[in-house]
């Protein structure tokens, strides 16, 4: 990929401006969201921000719960980049960034106890409800992170329970009862990018490339924080952390609302 | 008792309901997605591109690759553990064989020209989808080809010779039932996909292949209107 | 009986009949099997006489000599830099075709150009196996910088560049940018922040209605609709030059460098 944009980049970061004519807090359009694309999955969603496509299944097993958490059933979160999603991808084993994207987004579910782990038990200690949700990128152009939360979280939304036969406790994934996940919050994450010292959301391929650090910061409805993750190669101020947390939390508001849009109607 | 009535009520010779699309992974040189009933293929062409390891590459043309996956929630069961099955890769293999007698790489020595197909959701006919998209992909990406190939299934369920066979079919319970995986090139009518699962007589065999021509038809069909619609003069 | 099935620049698909016959003789990107010539690609169809041609929609850039194109610097080497060429081929330049200052054995080349750095060369030769040399030791042949670079597929960079230039003068002109086309793909754009956007967004437009009529007169009306306020314009009127067919040459204010 050709990228000899970044000293532009990080020059029109200065003066407020972006490559695109966007505003440096400004997402792109289109976002798109649409739920149950795969009628194979318990919940999903497609996920387009800009030219950023994602996609996410929820998956609902029947296992024995941990031996530390008896009562609880459990949920796990993987991440493919695939080389169909970009030519910067390989095929084979999920490297680093696939690895730091399945956690932060997991991360960000997990530990605002958006699914209440309790009413996943069946049976204490022997069997319970256990949720994976793959994310799966169609075409990485910039800011998965965000475009991965917000996949996983409609999907979950989304989700219904299959059938359980009563008499044998066999699954029968060709049906699907009514009921959902029980999912209290609804947490989301941003990220916000630094780029030549000013803060960024929603960066391309190329402005995540020209920046120096970035912030990804998970929140609710009500502005509570449930996981954060700093990543690239340069250190920020706790003046810079407080923007950018008063950012995120701005835009997760945001993001929230066009789900919520989607899923009402 | 014969099949005479199909579980979906189709023709005996009728196709899913199909919808093809052009350009779904900007990224890609080349990109398609093709439905074919509940199974979707979404394929993106890369390349003529560097090829990694070295000593696969050809210095006297470029070399195809394909690459099939399935997404960990397109099963109808249980999640499928990512990772490359062995299935997987047998299918990858032929659906190479599929695309390779159309495709001319002669212009580009030592690169090569990768294929990658991701399936959300499925329900039987899914190599013949990912073959489907592959090839119009391909054409979308511009690289040289003699032909385009469409590709479909048909079978036989308790000796009545079917096109497209849903899942339903392919595992009918208790009678002889057979699903072959067909692609096909269009003008010649050669075929460059050929498998069987199951039993059949030579003459169903020939029967059923013959519906394969007027079933790939309509795979062609669609495949040229997307290709021409994509390119509107709107 | 001859006779021809394409319509006039109809797009047709790889494996579509074009004419019957042997009155017509295969052209570019087409074949013929027994009586019948067929294309080889997703393109424009055409007779230009008795010779019937497709003109691609897309497809991979192929290398020939004599074609300028802008490259990015992957490595050096004792003798020269090799250059991504955005193809499936990287490219040699050697020191003596980078410029023609005197080098000195123990000199630091990466002070001349960079990893990383993008460069406009000129190619010079290719073998059958696609090996490139380049060279950038010519008018208009120079290290970028500043500006942006935008990627849009090669087939396409006749239609960007235009009749005898006339599309990419018209997009200099209302945008203020200087641009250079590579014949593949890779353009750069230097000029206001607002006019280089404007310039991206108008190339980008071509690329995705190459296909259609008219296009000099819709880019003219979306440069127009989308005004951005211009520079200043040095007044010598001699920055652009053509050169022959859908070559295209930028001034040299930054050459040799």
């Amino acid at each position: 990929m050709i990228n000899g944009n970044k000293e532009t980049i990080a020059q029109l970061a200065n003066e407020g401006k972006r490559l695109d004519g966007r505003s440096l807090t400004e997402f792109r359009q289109p976002i798109e969201i649409e739920t149950d694309i795969s009628w194979t999955a318990e919940g999903s969603a497609k996920v387009r921000i800009g030219e950023t496509v994602i996609m996410a299944g929820v998956k609902l097993s029947i296992e024995k719960p941990y031996n530390d958490t008896p009562n609880e059933g459990g949920i796990m979160i993987n991440a493919e980049l695939t080389p169909l999603s970009s030519e910067e991808y390989e095929s084979g084993p999920p490297g680093m960034k696939s690895i730091e994207l399945a956690r932060v987004t997991d991360r960000g579910i997990r530990e605002a106890k958006a699914i209440d782990m309790k009413k996943l038990c069946i049976t204490p200690g022997e069997k319970a409800w256990f949720v994976i949700v793959d994310i799966i990128t169609i075409n990485d152009a910039g800011n998965l992170f965000d475009a991965a939360g917000l996949a996983v979280l409609t999907a979950l939304k989304a989700a219904r329970f299959p059938v359980v036969d009563p008499e044998t406790g066999a699954i029968d994934y060709k049906q699907k009862t009514k009921v959902s996940l029980p999912l209290s919050k609804e947490p989301l994450p941003i990220t916000v990018y630094k780029i030549n010292g000013k803060l960024v959301v929603d960066p391309t391929n190329e402005e995540e490339n020209a920046s120096e650090a970035r912030l990804t910061v998970a929140s609710d409805s009500k502005g509570t924080i449930s996981a954060m993750q700093k990543g690239g190669e340069d250190s920020l101020t706790i003046d810079e952390i407080s923007e950018m947390v008063d950012l995120a939390t701005e835009k997760s508001a945001f993001l929230r609302e066009q789900i919520n849009k989607v899923l009402k109607k | 008792m014969a099949y005479t009535e199909r579980l979906d009520k189709r023709k005996f010779d009728e196709l899913r309901p199909m919808e093809a699309k052009i350009g779904v992974v900007k990224n890609a040189k080349g990109s398609a997605s093709f439905k074919s009933g509940k199974t979707w293929a979404i394929a993106a062409v890369y390349g003529p591109r560097e090829i990694y390891p070295k000593f696969l590459a050809n210095p006297t043309k470029g070399i195809l690759r394909c690459h099939y996956t399935m997404m960990p929630f397109s099963g109808s069961g249980e999640r499928i553990r990512p990772g490359k099955s062995r299935r997987a890769q047998e299918i990858s293999m032929v659906m190479e064989k599929a695309l390779l007698p159309v495709v001319d790489l002669t212009d580009f020595p030592n690169s090569v020209v990768d294929v990658f197909v991701e399936l959300p959701q499925t329900d039987a006919g899914t190599r013949c989808a990912a073959i489907s998209a592959a090839s119009m992909a391909l054409a979308h990406a511009g690289i040289p080809m003699k032909d385009l190939v469409s590709s479909i299934a048909v079978g036989q369920v308790d000796g009545t010779v079917l096109a497209d066979l849903s899942y339903g079919e392919e595992s009918y319970p208790d009678v002889e039932v057979s699903d072959i995986p067909v692609a096909m090139l269009h003008n010649s009518k050669q075929i460059s996909l050929l498998q069987m699962d199951g039993e059949i007589s030579k003459k169903d065999l020939l029967k059923a292949l013959e519906m394969a021509k007027g079933a790939t038809e309509k795979v062609y069909e669609l495949q040229v209107k997307a290709l021409k619609e994509h390119y509107s003069k709107e | 009986m001859s006779s021809i099935l394409v319509q006039d620049k109809s797009v047709v698909v790889p494996g579509e009949i074009l004419a019957e016959g042997m009155d017509y003789l295969p052209g570019d990107n087409t074949y013929r099997e027994n009586d019948k010539i067929y294309s080889k690609v997703l393109g424009l169809g055409y007779p230009a006489g008795r010779v019937i041609k497709v003109t691609p929609l897309a497809g991979p850039y192929v290398p020939k000599p004599g074609d300028k194109i802008i490259g990015k610097i992957i490595d050096i080497a004792f003798s020269g830099w090799r250059v991504n060429t955005s193809t499936a081929y990287s490219a040699m330049m050697n020191v003596k075709d980078a410029t023609s200052r005197f080098i000195k054995k123990e000199e630091d080349l990466s002070k001349i150009m960079a990893i990383g750095d993008h460069v406009v060369v000129k190619i010079t030769n290719v073998t059958s196996q696609n090996l490139i040399d380049l060279t950038m030791k010519e008018p208009g042949l120079y290290k970028i910088s500043g500006g942006r670079l935008i990627t849009i597929d090669s087939q396409k960079v006749p239609r960007v560049i235009g009749k005898k230039g006339s599309m990419i003068s018209q997009i200099k002109e209302k945008t203020g940018c200087n641009i250079t086309v590579g014949q593949n793909g890779v353009i750069w754009l230097k000029g206001s922040p607002e006019g280089e956007l404007l310039a991206e967004k108008a190339i980008k437009l071509i690329e995705q209605r190459s296909h259609q009529e008219g296009l000099t007169d819709k880019i003219e009306k979306f440069l127009e609709e989308n005004k951005v306020p211009l520079p200043e314009r040095k007044s010598n009127g001699s920055d652009l030059k053509e050169s022959e067919g859908n070559e295209y040459a930028e001034e040299t204010e930054e050459g040799g460098q």
